[in-house]
């Protein structure tokens, strides 16, 4: 069993953890100008990088949302940090 | 190449074996060819193997960076079957199987396709109505599929767990009798060996660090071996595949995550059909050595780590005690992982991405060794072609930009 740190209630389970998206996709706007490519680009497309990677996760427990630096090959987490505008 | 016959085998066996020949050649690479397949699995075997065949095309390389057949192909448990739901999958999955009923023939090398039936078990009704909506859409597909009542479930499992204790007590479920089980070395081996006689060049221990392209085409791959030129280039490398199609400028909607297998110590045969439980989402066969061979979801943290976690391990262990008790009495023998490319509607991804001359094979997922000879099939007629095959059309990357997803999970309720 691993152990993610939650910004807001430390360390916990994995179990408790669910993957959300990758970090740093922004939503293209205004709606009506959004082409079906640049959408499917937002809603589908990844990087799923090997290496260092930049998630959003939330743990299920407490339901906060937060940015996971993680490395995919080994598993080790490097940091965590509370979304914008959350302070834990 | 030698041929493999019960005549060929006695003579090695009077001669004590020292006449058997490497099955494919080893090679240093040319420096072109006329198309170039990434991945030295399963999928890339095949495609290989039918550019030569289907299409004539004998200046082919298949680039692997470790051993052929140690990713997935020779990682997974296994099981072939085609019960999916949709028209498009049915199309594909049982062109698979088609050709693999054949294969052993064909290629003159035993995969040892033992089409030993597969159960998709129900405990509650609602699970029995999805049964039966899969076996009416299969039907109406053209496939083998029956709704199979509890009765004769058990006839097919008699150790399936029906005490009074039982948490997930069989109803029935559906049942494909041509599925069943492979062995899956063999299969890229087999592949390996007659694309080989074919004369495609099977490099190992060779891995693409780069794609080039010239004026929106392809040109050639840059490889630990050296650069080699090539303007049609296949990527079969699994939930290595998005970033191969990085270095070409192309993004693909995967995700990669570990799915583990297990295998017990070997035990007299208790257990002669493929058995999914959708009440515990373990699946199970037993081997011909007589190891219980099983899995079930994935970890659900992605990663690109071949190795799985703990907890999953307990949910799976635990269905498959659920299901059987007096497997509790089993030693584990192995457990081991492989990182799967898994795409949001739960089906492959087939076609041209990003640069001229460059297709895709993958987004397989959990599910794709069923699916070898087609999508071998498929990504030689692209490569050679430079269209799609019908088959392979629906699974083209520009699903997701028309919202025309062939959502198998939702589909069929089952993921691999
Ligand atoms: C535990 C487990 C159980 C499974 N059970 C089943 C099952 O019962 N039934 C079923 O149908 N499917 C199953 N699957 C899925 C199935 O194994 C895969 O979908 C299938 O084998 C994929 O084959 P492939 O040829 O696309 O990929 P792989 O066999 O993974 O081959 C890809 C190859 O590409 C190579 N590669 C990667 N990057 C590079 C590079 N840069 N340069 C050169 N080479 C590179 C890799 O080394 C690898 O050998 C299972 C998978 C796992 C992990
Ligand atoms: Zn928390």
């Amino acid at each position: 069993m691993q152990r993610f740190p939650c910004p807001f209630c430390g360390p916990r389970d994995e179990t408790e953890f669910h993957f959300a998206a990758e970090a740093g996709k922004h939503r293209p706007e205004p709606a009506p100008d959004v082409t079906d490519a640049a959408w499917a680009d937002y809603l589908y497309m990844n990087d799923a990088p090997k290496g260092t990677a930049r998630e959003v996760w939330v743990h299920l427990t407490c339901g906060e949302f937060f940015v996971m630096t993680r490395d995919t090959a080994t598993r080790a987490v490097t940091d965590v940090a509370a979304l914008p505008g959350r302070t834990p | 190449m030698t041929r493999y016959s019960a005549i060929a085998l006695a003579r090695e066996g009077l001669l004590g074996h020292r006449g058997w020949r490497a099955a494919w050649r080893r090679v240093r690479p040319a420096a072109a060819y006329d198309a170039v397949v990434v991945g030295g699995g399963g999928h890339g075997l095949a495609t290989a193997y039918y550019l030569a065949k289907n299409h004539g095309m004998r200046r082919v390389a298949v680039l692997e960076r470790g051993w052929i057949g140690g990713g997935n192909t020779g990682r997974n448990t296994t099981v072939i079957r085609s019960n999916y739901f949709y028209p498009e999958s049915v199309a594909l999955y049982d062109l698979a199987l088609r050709l693999y009923e054949d294969l052993s023939r064909e290629l003159n090398y035993n995969i040892m396709l033992s089409q030993r039936g597969m159960l998709i078990a129900a405990h509650t009704p609602a699970q029995m109505e999805i049964c039966a909506r899969i076996a009416n859409a299969m039907q109406l597909n053209g496939v083998d599929g029956e709704l199979m009542d509890a009765r004769r479930a058990l006839e097919r499992v008699p150790l399936l767990n029906q005490g009074s204790d039982a948490r997930y007590r069989c109803l029935g479920g559906v049942w494909q009798g041509r599925a069943g089980v492979a062995r899956h070395d063999a299969v890229a081996w087999a592949y390996a060996r007659a694309a080989s006689a074919l004369g495609v060049d099977i490099v190992e221990n060779c891995e693409v660090t780069g794609i080039a392209i010239e004026g929106g085409a392809v040109t050639g791959v840059e490889t630990t071996l050296g650069p080699i030129r090539t303007e049609r280039l296949g990527l079969a490398a699994a939930g290595a595949t998005p970033a191969l199609a990085a270095m070409a400028g192309a993004r693909l909607p995967i995700h990669d995550y570990a799915l583990q297998a297990f295998v017990s110590e070997p035990v007299k045969p208790v257990l002669d059909t493929v058995l999914l439980y959708l009440g515990t989402g373990t699946y199970v066969s037993q081997s011909d050595k007589g190891e219980l061979v099983f899995g079930g979801g994935l970890d659900r943290v992605p990663t690109h780590g071949q190795r799985g976690n703990l907890p999953v391990q307990e949910t799976v262990i635990s269905g498959l005690l659920e299901m059987f008790p007096a497997f509790g009495q089993l030693k584990l023998l192995r457990q081991w992982a492989g990182v799967v490319d898994v795409v949001p509607d739960s089906s492959p991804i087939l076609g041209p991405v990003g640069p001229e001359g460059l297709y895709v094979n993958c987004g397989w997922g959990t599910g794709g060794f069923k699916a070898i000879p087609a999508g071998g099939w498929l990504l030689a007629h692209l490569l050679a072609e430079g269209r799609h095959h019908e088959i392979s059309r629906p699974f083209d990357l520009s699903r997701f930009a028309e919202g025309r997803l062939i959502d198998e999970a939702a589909g069929s309720g089952i993921a691999h």
